[in-house]
């Protein structure tokens, strides 16, 4: 086995291909669900990608360490049940210490454990590499959602309430006064995927290594 | 060791599942009491919001006793009978029979105004919602109204906690004349005029009438204690204005 580094370039690798080349909702897919329902305002979705990144990061690294020792045949259950007991860890350690922010992701816990990247990266990643490379694309593809999820949140915000992380931007500017008016379209779910679309052809029409051949 | 024989798969799950089992217990009962602390003084913060008065969650213990004068545990036939108001658990109550239930109502002081505070909860679109809803002296107008959820749907349904859905409620009367109207939340917006509904929420139509439920099927509830203390409210007001009248003269007189 190789001995390089935690920080060569191989590993950032791990870290910046999910943010691009790679990216779990553009490229991959995953984690469609959740980005769809909790995309309505930028805080909810800057929450959801904190929680999903303590959540995936530090699954991988369980899970990478009990690779050898996970039956193959239950190892989905055996995922659901470390991503389910750390999820309910996190929201009872918040509940108990920073009330404001469990109220505010209590919603988002069921999501967490059925969002599709953790249990994706998980069985793909982790079951195959060693922790401290698991916890390196722990990361990664958590930044990588997050960065999905908040862009999408901050056009859905922006132009379906008129306000940004709760601000009224479009009130301040006074674009009211000229006659501009909230889409009330933008809040709601098929604006999501609509939106979550216009990104992937953006991302396809730049970046070349994702054109696929015919 | 063949990590997918048989007997080594059953024996990981058990030992996984118990020891996950006794991290989570742990983690609940080591950290409920720290949560029961946030969920009381965040009972205590609503309760004032709906009075008009707004206070951090540290602040609420001492400002809840500075103004919140009567707590009263009543049945639905206006009886006040024993029983600690703050305590009573809402979401078992509204489980029972309307004559096995008893209702908690707070009655609070503020700068020399009797408000009437009645505890809420009903069903939103994906879980309980709750909240309180403050009557001034005359038991009719509302003076404000504070709500919130479990698990409303960011941006749509869950808007029912922001001020932008419980400010209109403040004003609103329950009463038409002698009819009890209570206060619908309508789709696509109350008229200005309309004393007994509020706007609703763009996209938030299940949890909007879940509000109007909510509000329609409590405050029945304590119509009958109304309709006892009505009377005397009432008589107390004569008697205030009259004492004014005495003065008025008096003071004409000299």
């Amino acid at each position: 086995m190789s001995k390089d580094s935690l920080f060569s370039k191989k590993n950032m690798k791990l870290l910046s291909d999910p943010l691009d080349d790679n990216n779990p909702i553009t490229v991959q897919v995953l984690g469609i669900c959740s980005a769809l329902a909790i995309t309505v305002q930028l805080k909810p979705a800057v929450v959801m990608a904190l929680s999903v990144l303590v959540v995936l990061s530090v699954a991988n690294v369980v899970v990478s360490l009990m690779r050898h020792m996970i039956p193959s045949r239950i190892r989905i259950i055996v995922f659901l049940v470390v991503i389910a007991a750390l999820v309910i860890l996190v929201d009872q350690v918040l509940k108990a210490f920073v009330y404001d922010v469990s109220k505010e992701l209590s919603v988002f816990v069921g999501l967490i454990i059925t969002n599709c990247i953790i249990c994706g990266r998980l069985e793909a990643f982790a079951m195959a590499n060693p922790p401290g490379k698991a916890f390196l694309d722990g990361l990664g593809n958590s930044f990588g959602y997050g960065i999905i999820l908040i862009v999408v949140a901050f056009f859905r915000e922006l132009l379906g309430s008129g306000t940004l992380y709760g601000y009224p931007v479009l009130e301040k500017l006074g674009l009211y006064d000229l006659g501009y008016e909230n889409n009330g379209m933008m809040i709601l779910p098929p604006m999501a995927l609509v939106t979550v679309g216009v990104l992937i052809w953006w991302q396809r029409s730049r970046n070349e290594k994702l054109i696929e051949n015919k | 060791m063949d990590v997918n024989k048989n007997s080594y798969t059953f024996g990981f799950a058990a030992i996984m599942v118990i020891i996950v089992a006794a991290l989570l217990s742990s983690a609940a009962i080591g950290l409920k009491p720290f949560q029961d602390r946030n969920i009381e003084l965040e009972k205590k913060q609503n309760i004032l919001s709906s009075v008009g008065i707004v206070t951090d969650r540290d602040g609420a213990e001492e400002l809840y006793l500075t103004y919140i004068k009567q707590e009263l545990v009543l049945n639905n036939k206006g009886e006040e009978v024993e029983g600690s108001t703050f305590d009573i658990d809402l979401a078992k109550e509204v489980k029972k029979e309307a004559d096995a239930q008893v209702l908690p109502l707070f009655i609070s002081e503020v700068d020399g105004k009797t408000m009437y505070i009645i505890p809420l909860r009903g069903k939103g679109l994906w879980g309980p919602i709750w909240g309180f809803i403050s009557l001034e002296d005359d038991l009719n107008t509302v003076f404000g109204a504070v709500f919130d959820h479990k698990a409303e749907t960011p941006g749509l349904g869950a808007e029912i906690n922001r001020p932008m859905f419980q400010d209109p409620f403040a004003g609103k009367s329950i009463f038409n004349g002698e009819e009890f109207k209570s206060i619908k939340v309508i789709k696509g917006g109350a008229g200005e005029d309309n004393m007994h509904g509020v706007d609703g929420i763009s996209g938030g139509t299940i949890t909007s009438d879940g509000v109007t439920d909510m509000l329609l099927e409590r405050l029945t509830m304590y119509l009958p204690y109304f309709n006892k203390i009505k009377p005397t409210i009432e008589v107390d007001s004569i008697f205030s204005a009259m004492d004014s009248v005495v003065t008025v003269n008096d003071s004409i007189i000299n």
